[in-house]
Formats: structure tokens, C-alpha cells, sequence
């Protein structure tokens, strides 16, 4: 008696390989199975190898090139989807970022401008000779404070209007989105200033994305923010009667979300050494894709930082593959499509069968 | 006539919901080391009492004494912070987070220090855990487990070693086995006979008749919106209380109020 007193109440005992195979362990299955599919398409179809060296020219096993091309291009929305997870596992959903980095890279490189292109004025200078050659702090600052602005309206919208989160940050995306149109009429902005251009130069948006995971995946383990962020995602009644003060939280995970939608904003530009009023289209959903992929439950209160990256490597993963294979880019967008669902069903269905009981 | 072992007292508590009186002038009294069952049909005004003790709502009139000192609570969190512990009839757990974290969630123990940054501390969140869990005689077997993965007797223990947590000076709970199975039931009755060996004070708001009388001093009943009758459980039997629940019969001291 008293040892099945140990195995739980009411004889239903605890199934201890739930918690022993965490959902990134699938999202990396899922990753290397894709890596082998590439494999093996690429030998079959190429001739040659979708990850490995073969023609012996470096000391690495790895085709390096190839491996940094798959990370360098999933890094500026991989930066996004770290602030969407929060959002999602807080139980909203965010489908500003891709405006917001539009907007926040147009008016960050107005400030980021040099004065003078070839002995000439800057031809697309934004806003006058003021805003040019200033220090790269001042651009980096503007987008950081518009991206903050723009997290602290979307929060304050979902926390206190009681607006699905949907509706308020959609409002966000077709403002955000007219806002960068209407900094210049729809003009690009270019020639930014030495400074501001290292900051998204060679490898740095890997660094910033590398760096940027590692700090929220600890702030989401590790801190109070992280934890009262999965309550209010898995039971907001709960959190709000365990004196969580929902709301401000709310706000506070927009406000991050907004924040690194900053980041990449100055990332994006400064890599391209140009800021278009178009910039960042779809890259909202690219991040919520990654974040679903990665293991991120759109009910909330699931999902974490681990898994977005891993989710973001295998979208790097499908896109560079296609290209190695020489594949239309239609076909891309519609693996990913097809990606994305089958990502969603999966999450209802491993829900559905925890909601019948272990 | 407030006795220096009452540990809750409530004046004339009465709330209404625009015009409707869901609680009409409760006076209601728990002592120490007491256990009173709170009975009544749905829609009688027992959750909405609760509610009012617990801060989850504001009263629209009436006093509640605390400890001996007038209380007016602004929040959930400041009743429990005074020591008013209330397991739930929505449970309010989180179930995505394990035991530790839904024990301590909202007042995390915490390292360092640093607004909503702070350090969490879950090395002595796990502790006090398996202290409370003992002091509840509760055995969940695995303490990272999800609630999420959990049966609803191990669900409803949970919520009530969270009670125990915090050396709480006055225990509520809600229908804490209306969603249960037997033994899952037995083994929350159980809990609360622990906490009645230990001295705590407890409010149960149940619907079963056995388990009331099982494990009770005191029984209040509720009848749209009104105290109708506080009986002591030696002086009165099932058919009794049905009788004051459907209004067949009402207290004598309260035939005034109670029209």
C-alpha cells in the first residue's frame, strides 16, 4: 500500500517519458531528417553533398560556405520570431514585426546617413544635412525607442482595450507599415555612415541572433519575467488570482517583442546598406512560422527559445536546400506553406492527446 | 460578542451584482483550529461569499474581521498575503508549469533581486515544496511533472499543498472534489483531515452531504443570498440541513432576515 501511495493518487500513475523527451528533441529530429532528405536529393539529383565538403579545399568536414549562408539568412527574422514566441507563449500573437522593421529601419537610416556620397551630396538624404554623419548610437537608438513605442501600443491595446490580440497588432502592421511609406514618400534611403554599416556587416547578424537567443532563453528559464509569461500563456485566470499583474506583463512582452523587432530593423539596413519603405513584408509571419515549427503552441503557454532557433534553422535549411537543388523558388513557398500546417496540426493533435490524459 | 479565537467574522456582507443581491447581510464566524462547511443550492450565494473573503471581489456593504482587525481586501494576493489561502473550484493552476513553480507562482522565491528580472531561486522553491507536500501528506510522485500531465486528484492536491505553503492562517475550499473519483476524493479528504489534526482552520463549500458531516465541526447554509441556518454538526442530521437548503425550514434566528 504504501509503496503505490508513491506512484500517485487514485493508482494513476505518472508517465515519466513525457518530461524526459522534451518537444526540441523533435523539432532537431525533424531538422536532421530534413538535412538528410537534402542529403540525399542532392547525391541523387546534384551529384554532390548538401552539407559536407567534398572537394577537400578547407579543413573542415563542412561545406562552411553553405552553413553560413542557412544561418546568415535566417538570422534578421530569427531576431523577430525570438520577441513573437514570447508574445505567442504569453497567448497572444504579433503581426506587426514585419511593419514595424520597415518602418523602424527607414526612419533609423535617416539618422545613419553620410553627408556626402563621392564629393557629392547624399542624393537621397531623408532629412537634411542635420541628421547626417551622426554617431552610429543615434540611429541605433531611434529604432530601438520606435520599436519599443510601437511593442508598449500593442500591448497597451490587448492588456486594456480587451481587443484579440490579432486585431490590435494587425491595426500595428497597416500603421506601422504606412508610417515607413510616409517617412520619405516612399523613397529609399541609402549611404549609411562607416559605423552604422559594421553593425550589420559580415557575420554580425548571426552574432546579434546567437547572443540574442542565448540571453532570452535564460530570461525565460530563469527569471520571473519567464515564468508569470507561461502562466498568463497557460492559464490567465490562474496568474491573474496568483496576483500576477497581467496586464503590465502583457505590455511588457509586447514591449519586447517591439524592441528586438528594432534590433532587426537596424541589422536588416545596415546589411543592406539601405532602407525601403517594403522592407521586412511577410517577415511576421516567417517568424511565427518559425516559432510554430520550433514546438511554440499557439494556445500559449508552450514553446521556447531553443526550439524557435531550431525551427529557424530548418526555414534556412529549406530555403538554402531548394536553392542547392536548384529549385524554383515557387516550390519553396510552398513546402514552407505546407511546413507550417503540418506543424500546427501536430501541436492540436499532441494536445489533444494530453487532454485525454496520460 | 467577537471571541479572542475568531479567526474570520463578517458583518451584514452583502453584495449585489446591478440588481441583483447575490449576498444579503452574512454574518458569519470561524474560530481557531475550526472546520465549517458552507452548504446551499447552486446560485445560493456560497461562491459569491467566498469571493468577497478572498478579495476577489469588493463587497458592496458589510465588515470583514481578519484576525481581529477590520480587513478590506483590495486583491486575491492581498487575502493571501494577510493568510487567507483559497483552493479554487477553477483550481487556478497553471498547466503548462509544474508543482514548484505553480506553488510559488505569483510570489516566487527569487536569488537576485531585479524587478520582473529577478533571479528565480529553484533550488528552495523545489524545498519548501516537498516540505509543504509532506506537511499535507500529499504524494505526487514527480515534482517537474507538467500539471498538464496530471490526474484531477493530483491537480487538486497540488492546490492544496499550496495552502499549506504558506502557514496560511485561514484555509478555503471550493468544491475541492466535485470533479473527482473515489479514491481521488478519499485522498483529499484525507489532506483536510491533516489539516484539522494540525489545528488549521478551514471553510469547505461542499454539495456532499457525507463528506460534510465526515469531516466538519460546523455547518453554514446559504439560501439565495442569505444565511439561513448555522448548525453544529452533533445537533443535526442530513435530512435537517436539506431541509434549511431547500426552504423547508429556516434557522430561528434567522426568520427576519431571511423573508
Amino acid at each position: 500500500m504504501a509503496t503505490s501511495n508513491l506512484h500517485g493518487i487514485g493508482g494513476l500513475a505518472f508517465d515519466s517519458s513525457k518530461r524526459r523527451w522534451p518537444n526540441e528533441m523533435n523539432v532537431l529530429l525533424a531538422l536532421i531528417l530534413i538535412i538528410g532528405i537534402f542529403e540525399l536529393l542532392g547525391h541523387l539529383m546534384m551529384g554532390q553533398s548538401f552539407l559536407f565538403d567534398t572537394s577537400d579545399r578547407s579543413a573542415s568536414i563542412f561545406n562552411e560556405q553553405r552553413l553560413r549562408i542557412i544561418i546568415l539568412q535566417v538570422s534578421i527574422v530569427g531576431i523577430i520570431a525570438i520577441g513573437v514566441t514570447q508574445v505567442i507563449i504569453a497567448g497572444g500573437i504579433d503581426l506587426s514585426s514585419g511593419s514595424v522593421v520597415g518602418a523602424a529601419a527607414m526612419i533609423a537610416m535617416s539618422f545613419a546617413q553620410v553627408a556626402e556620397v563621392n564629393g557629392n551630396a547624399n542624393p537621397t538624404l531623408a532629412l537634411g544635412p542635420w541628421a547626417a554623419d551622426l554617431p552610429v548610437l543615434v540611429p541605433v537608438a531611434v529604432a530601438l525607442l520606435f520599436g519599443l513605442l510601437a511593442g508598449i501600443i500593442n500591448g497597451a491595446l490587448v492588456a486594456y482595450t480587451g481587443i484579440p490580440p490579432f486585431i490590435a497588432t494587425l491595426g500595428m502592421m497597416v500603421t506601422a507599415r504606412g508610417v515607413a511609406k510616409w517617412w520619405t514618400a516612399g523613397r529609399p534611403i541609402s549611404f549609411p555612415t562607416e559605423g552604422y554599416r559594421t553593425v550589420g556587416d559580415g557575420l554580425m547578424p548571426v552574432i546579434i541572433f546567437g547572443a540574442l537567443a542565448i540571453l532570452f532563453h535564460l530570461v525565460l528559464r530563469h527569471t520571473v519575467y519567464g515564468k508569470h509569461t507561461y502562466a498568463i500563456g497557460s492559464n490567465e485566470d490562474a496568474a491573474r488570482m496568483s496576483g500576477i499583474k497581467v496586464g503590465r506583463h502583457k505590455v511588457l512582452v509586447y514591449m519586447i517583442a517591439g524592441l528586438l523587432a528594432g534590433v532587426a530593423a537596424i541589422v536588416l539596413s545596415s546589411k543592406n546598406l539601405t532602407a525601403q519603405a517594403g522592407m521586412g513584408v511577410m517577415y511576421e509571419l516567417d517568424a511565427i512560422a518559425m516559432a510554430v515549427i520550433g514546438g511554440v503552441s499557439l494556445s500559449g503557454g508552450r514553446g521556447s527559445i531553443v526550439g524557435t532557433v531550431l525551427g529557424a534553422l530548418i526555414f534556412g535549411v529549406i530555403i538554402s536546400g531548394f536553392t542547392f537543388l536548384r529549385l524554383d523558388a515557387y516550390y519553396q513557398e510552398m513546402v514552407k506553406g505546407g511546413i507550417i500546417v503540418a506543424a500546427v496540426v501536430l501541436d492540436q493533435w499532441r494536445q489533444r492527446r494530453a487532454a485525454w490524459g496520460p | 460578542m467577537t471571541s479572542s479565537n475568531t479567526i474570520l467574522e463578517t458583518v451584514g456582507l452583502t453584495k449585489h451584482y446591478g440588481g441583483v443581491h447575490a449576498l444579503e447581510g452574512a454574518n458569519f464566524r470561524i474560530h481557531a483550529g475550526e472546520h465549517v462547511a458552507i452548504m446551499g443550492d447552486n446560485g445560493a450565494g456560497k461562491s459569491t461569499f467566498v469571493r468577497q473573503i478572498t478579495g476577489v471581489e469588493k463587497p458592496t456593504r458589510g465588515q470583514i474581521i481578519f484576525n481581529g482587525a477590520p480587513v478590506a481586501f483590495e486583491n486575491p494576493m492581498e487575502a493571501r498575503e494577510a493568510g487567507i489561502e483559497t483552493v479554487f473550484q477553477s483550481l487556478a493552476l497553471a498547466d503548462e508549469l509544474d508543482v514548484p513553480d505553480n506553488l510559488f507562482l505569483g510570489r516566487e522565491l527569487v536569488r537576485f533581486r531585479f524587478g520582473p528580472f529577478s533571479i528565480l531561486d529553484y533550488k528552495a522553491m523545489r524545498q519548501r515544496t516537498l516540505e509543504a507536500l509532506e506537511k499535507t501528506a500529499v504524494k505526487i510522485p514527480n515534482l517537474r511533472n507538467t500539471i498538464r500531465n496530471m490526474s484531477g486528484g493530483q491537480r487538486q492536491c497540488v492546490a492544496i499543498a499550496r495552502t499549506a505553503t504558506f502557514h496560511s492562517k485561514l484555509t478555503i475550499m471550493d468544491e475541492p472534489t466535485a470533479a473527482l473519483g473515489v479514491q481521488e476524493t478519499t485522498q483529499v479528504e484525507n489532506i483536510i483531515r491533516t489539516l484539522k489534526q494540525q489545528g488549521e482552520p478551514l471553510i469547505l463549500i461542499s454539495h456532499n452531504m457525507r463528506q460534510v458531516f465526515d469531516l466538519v465541526d460546523r455547518i453554514v447554509v446559504f439560501r439565495r443570498g442569505r444565511i439561513v441556518a448555522d448548525l453544529k454538526k452533533d445537533e443535526t442530521n442530513g435530512q435537517d440541513v436539506v431541509a434549511y437548503i431547500t426552504g423547508a425550514k429556516t434557522g430561528a434566528e434567522f426568520q427576519d432576515t431571511a423573508a
